[in-house]
């Protein structure tokens, strides 16, 4: 991102970028407005500063009341990233006001940043790149098919189930029409399908959505294919039903025909409520934490007080109960679990994938990471366009679900630092990925919905760019074991890095990890080096024996 | 007095000790005149070796015949021994409260302790103000060692050498000291090489109510400045706060007599007000219902973050005088023992790389802690699970390792030393083997004769085999001023004292050594 492209339409200069912390240290630059970004150029004396910001990375705009100043401009982000603009003419400000708003609220999946975006890669390239990930794979490393479990091709034309993915793993001995009468008695015929299958225990963490039951209903072809679930487990008599929801959300749920499993109808289930709540609930949750986070200088008080007011740990914490009881029904009780929620796109997608974290360390690097969130967030159908209201759309829909999950694997990384092959810059990223929409992985709601064929996959570029990802910490020796998190409420922490993550001045001043990537990189060279040496230096014996000189 | 009448029950077989986040032990307990000890006579399982000077307190509990004895420690570690038997399980229990209280300070673990090792270096001799001196002497000649409090009659709490301005004589010292509470007159704290600027600390004036002066004082502090140039008062308390020390013969600098002085008052607590925090946040960290929202709200009631940004912030305040304004610092506020101390040591190692040393930060220990009379002996007295009525015990010093914690957090290769350093001093301040944290000030270590009669921490801990788990492998050196962020983002709970945790860290710092 060298220089600034031709493609401008827009250029203001005489603009003033506050600093929230110093008003002496505000910057004076210009403001350009590309087809793509916003950019704003600071010169002074012979250093040029750069600001980048996406136009699909901006939130909201707001022209806040004029000042003897100046006219300002305040700029979220979706990345966090906050931008006090101060324009001298109120002019300017509403043309720039204006074209953001058109520019951050694209109408059409077309205008999305993806299809114009190109990486200077062939066709060739560029398909490799989307097969480069595989659920299938993942799969087959996980040991199916097998005596149980095998893949099905049922919903390959999406006719079973238009949000799941084309290939499913049910149990072996569950017949088409329980598959079929399965996904009838469930919200969106989001079926009982295999998430992740645990070879050393056999057990294996099922997802779906909520059941059709209402008050009374009950399906024959659903409690078979639970059973069918649980015969797929020789090493435990009964699966557990896992309703990631608060009980009275799910109970709500059953006079709209919805609801939970009645233990009474089904053989050999534990049921079982986790509380975490609804999309809408976490949606304000982060707001509120958001407004924490912009305080300018706030006292101590008032920052625990806002940070439990936004009860946004309280949510992060009931996603790891959660996770954490899934990773142990798995390991110690050896007992398969079917989770749901309502819909089986957001809970569930957050619970599963983080058990599967818990449970494998493939899962811990980062490719496993790709892997993760291709099979329990893309595939499976989070709706990444509107939770992350890629679109102009329907703003209730909107909510921070992925972000969550990010940050449990955070909170994990700070709890084992050296069982993750990433570090914190990896989460990130994909985050400011997954908003971007500059690559094709995260538009559309389902694997249905996803248009490979203009795109770009974003997973080959991340690896691309591995070294600044990785984690110098990482020991494979420690990778076999399952983690067994605390999750007490003093052991999650805050996480500066993602939402302060513009407020440079709040980080460490120096990275441990950053150290330790140069000292690690340093090493690396000094090797090649050796090396390199080690080969020259041979080559001169060779050639000295050969000419008959003494080295000595 | 002997210690074999207090313990009842020398030894119990069969007791089984339980430690958060490790295995259970089954051994035989064995009670010292000084230590509680569970061996379990098997090769590979680790003893448990506690000093009865670290036990905050016990509860007893019986389930039959099967008694359990919870024992809390003042390094905030809590066992569980479970002694078969009632009457065995009641006479361990008395025999620890028992010797978990003596009050006689001779009667201490140190006093008895002899070292394993060879004392290379003593400690006792290592950090001398006659040394600090020829420093200072380097650079400067407007300073001297006054040796006024010779026979420690000037000020109790002060050592017997003391570096004050050159041109102010004894005689206006004594005249100063008789202004200041506990005697405590403006001293040299640190002197900043970089602009010659410096920081002094003292106790608060006496002016009560009816505005008393001091010209001695008066002089005394303005002979630190340069013509024409402004210093600053820092006064650790609210104004509100020193405006009531008044009535009790207290007070502050009025700016008509200290017209050369700018006064800027922060809030940081007192001691037995951070001693309450810390028994509220221990409890919060015990807190059984696991709910999110009473933990951060109980957090927040303990004020122990709130102490931590006030300090630090204090701190970067009394620096940025000094390195940015380019203007001494005199820092007090009441008794000059203890917020004084914090802001004063604090701001040292934001302004001196020396003190980011290992040795460095045992002098500025030493210096602005020991020396200075920061009454340990009586801070330290209790902890956290104390059932007793407090008297004035106070986690000043703990603070203090926490604030430095959160700078080295934050600047985590500019500091020789690495976390277990922080925690070892932390435990050592509380209860020891060694002599160097018994009494409250240099008279009264002298008078229990603890450089002869005990061993120093400093012996111990500077031995190479020592030094090496207190390294930092990522430090490097750098001759910088630092600047910890305040934002209460920045700020973390310090989890490693809270045992809370399951020895994390120095896995992670073995991992970095590896690299």
């Amino acid at each position: 991102e060298g220089h600034i492209q031709t493609l401008r339409l827009d250029c203001v200069e005489y603009v003033k970028l506050l600093n929230k912390y110093a008003e002496k240290k505000s910057a004076l630059g210009t403001l350009y407005l590309t087809a793509t970004h916003l950019i704003y150029v600071e010169q002074t004396n012979n250093a040029r500063t750069e600001t980048w910001v996406l136009h699909h990375h901006i939130v909201s705009v707001e022209k806040l009341p004029l000042t003897a100043s100046g006219c300002p401009l305040l700029i979220r982000c979706k990345t966090f990233q906050l931008l006090h603009l101060l324009f001298q003419r109120e002019r300017d400000c509403q043309d720039v006001y204006q074209s953001l708003l058109r520019l951050s609220q694209p109408v059409k999946e077309e205008e999305l940043y993806a299809f114009l975006y190109n990486p200077h890669q062939n066709e060739e390239d560029r398909r490799q790149g989307w097969e480069f990930i595989s659920v299938a794979n993942d799969f087959s490393r996980m040991g199916l098919s097998n005596d149980y479990w095998e893949i099905s091709h049922l919903n390959k034309n999406y006719e079973i189930c238009s949000t799941y993915p084309s290939i499913l793993g049910v149990p072996k001995n569950a017949s088409v029409a329980v598959v079929t009468g399965s996904a009838k008695f469930r919200s969106r015929g989001r079926l009982p399908v295999l998430s992740y299958y645990h070879k050393d225990t056999k057990a294996a963490i099922c997802r779906c959505s909520q059941p059709l039951s209402g008050l009374t209903s009950r399906c024959v072809e659903d409690e078979q294919m639970l059973q069918a679930i649980s015969q797929a487990n020789p090493n435990c008599p009964f699966i557990y039903v896992v309703d990631t929801r608060p009980k009275l959300n799910a109970m709500a749920n059953r006079a709209a025909g919805k609801g939970y499993e009645n233990e009474d109808n089904y053989s050999n289930i534990r049921f079982q409520f986790q509380g975490i709540e609804n999309i809408h609930i976490m949606r304000n949750s982060l707001q509120k934490l958001l407004e924490v986070c912009s305080v300018k200088s706030p006292s101590m008080s008032d920052y625990l007080t806002g940070l439990e007011n936004s009860g946004w740990l309280r949510h992060i914490k009931s996603v790891m109960d959660a996770g954490v009881f899934l990773a142990k029904a798995v390991c110690e009780e050896r007992a398969s679990v079917l989770v749901h929620c309502s819909d089986g796109w957001d809970r569930t997608a957050q619970v599963c994938s983080l058990a599967c974290i818990l449970l494998d360390p493939y899962y811990r690097t980062i490719k496993g990471l790709m892997v993760l969130i291709e099979k329990e967030w893309i595939s499976f159908g989070h709706k990444f366009s509107h939770r992350c209201g890629h679109l102009d759309t329907d703003p209730k829909e909107v909510s921070p679900v992925f972000t969550q999950f990010l940050e449990c694997v955070w909170q994990l990384s700070e709890q084992f630092p050296c069982v993750f092959e990433f570090n914190e810059h990896y989460l990130i990223e994909i985050h400011n990925q997954v908003y971007a929409c500059q690559y094709g992985n995260f538009i559309g709601n389902c694997q249905k919905e996803r248009l490979h064929e203009k795109t770009f996959s974003l997973w080959p570029h991340l690896l691309k760019n591995q070294h600044l990802y990785r984690n110098p910490l990482y020991r494979r020796s420690l990778e076999s074991t399952v983690l067994r998190p605390s999750t007490l409420p003093l052991h999650f922490k805050f996480w500066c890095g993602m939402y302060n993550h513009y407020d440079r001045g709040m980080h460490p001043k120096q990275s441990v990890l950053d150290q330790l990537l140069s000292l690690t990189q340093k090493q690396e060279e000094g090797e090649r080096t050796m090396t390199e040496l080690q080969r020259v230096s041979g080559f001169v014996v060779v050639l000295s024996v050969w000419r008959g000189i003494r080295l000595t | 007095m002997e210690f074999a009448e207090l313990i009842k029950t020398p030894r119990v077989d069969g007791v089984v000790l339980h430690r958060p986040f490790m295995p259970t032990v089954e051994g035989t307990l064995c009670l010292t005149g000084h230590h509680l000890i569970l061996s379990s006579r098997q090769d590979n399982t680790e003893e448990l070796w506690l000093l009865h000077a670290n036990i905050d307190s016990i509860e007893k509990r019986f389930v039959g015949s099967l008694g359990t004895i919870i024992v809390k420690c003042k390094d905030l570690r809590v066992i569980q021994l479970d002694i078969p038997g009632m009457e065995e399980c009641l006479n361990i229990a008395s025999s620890i409260e028992a010797l978990s209280t003596l009050d006689s300070v001779s009667l201490m673990y140190p006093f008895f302790y002899r070292p394993l090792f060879e004392v290379i270096e003593d400690g006792w001799q290592l950090f001398v103000p006659e040394e600090a001196f020829k420093d200072l002497e380097s650079m400067t000649d407007e300073w001297r060692l006054s040796e006024v409090n010779k026979d420690f009659s000037v000020c109790p709490s002060y050592p017997s050498l003391l570096t004050v301005p050159k041109d102010i004589d004894d005689e206006s010292l004594c005249k100063a000291a008789s202004f200041r509470h506990g005697g405590r007159f403006p001293v040299l704290s640190y002197y900043h090489k970089k602009n010659g600027m410096v920081m002094m600390r003292a106790a608060q004036p006496l002016t009560g109510t009816n505005g008393r002066r001091c010209k001695e004082d008066e002089k005394l502090i303005n002979a630190t400045l340069c013509a024409g140039k402004r210093g600053y008062i820092i006064d650790t308390r609210t104004i509100a706060v020193a405006q009531q020390a008044k009535a009790r013969g207290g007070g502050f600098e009025q700016e008509a007599n200290y017209a050369q002085w700018r006064r800027i008052h922060k809030a940081i607590e007192r001691s037995n007000v951070l001693q309450e925090g810390l028994i509220k946040l221990v409890e919060a960290c015990n807190d059984q219902s696991h709910s999110m929202d009473r933990w951060l709200s109980k957090l927040e009631a303990s004020n122990w973050q709130s102490n931590v940004k006030e300090i630090l912030t204090t701190a970067c305040l009394a620096a940025q005088c000094i390195d940015r304004e380019g203007a001494s610092v005199l820092v007090h506020g009441t008794e000059g023992t203890d917020s004084t101390l914090q802001v004063t040591s604090l701001a040292q190692i934001i302004l001196d790389p020396a003190c980011r040393t290992i040795r460095g930060f045992e002098a500025l220990i030493e210096r602005e802690w020991l020396q200075a009379g920061h009454p340990f002996q009586q801070r330290c007295a209790q902890s956290a699970y104390s059932n007793g009525k407090p008297r004035s015990e106070a986690p000043v010093f703990l603070l203090f390792l926490d604030c430095v914690w959160q700078i080295l957090r934050q600047f985590p290769c500019s500091f020789q030393f690495n976390e277990n350093f922080l925690i070892m001093l932390f435990e050592h301040a509380y209860a020891s083997q060694f002599g160097t944290f018994l009494g409250n000030s240099v008279a009264e270590r002298l008078k229990l004769l603890l450089s002869q009669k005990t061993v120093s921490l400093w012996s111990w801990v500077n031995r190479p085999q020592e030094l090496e788990r207190f390294l930092n492998p990522l430090y490097e050196p750098n001759n910088l001023v630092i600047w910890p962020s305040v934002a209460p983002q920045s700020l973390l709970l310090w989890e490693v004292p809270l045992q809370m945790h399951e020895m994390p860290k120095e896995h992670m710092d073995c991992e970095i050594s590896m690299c």
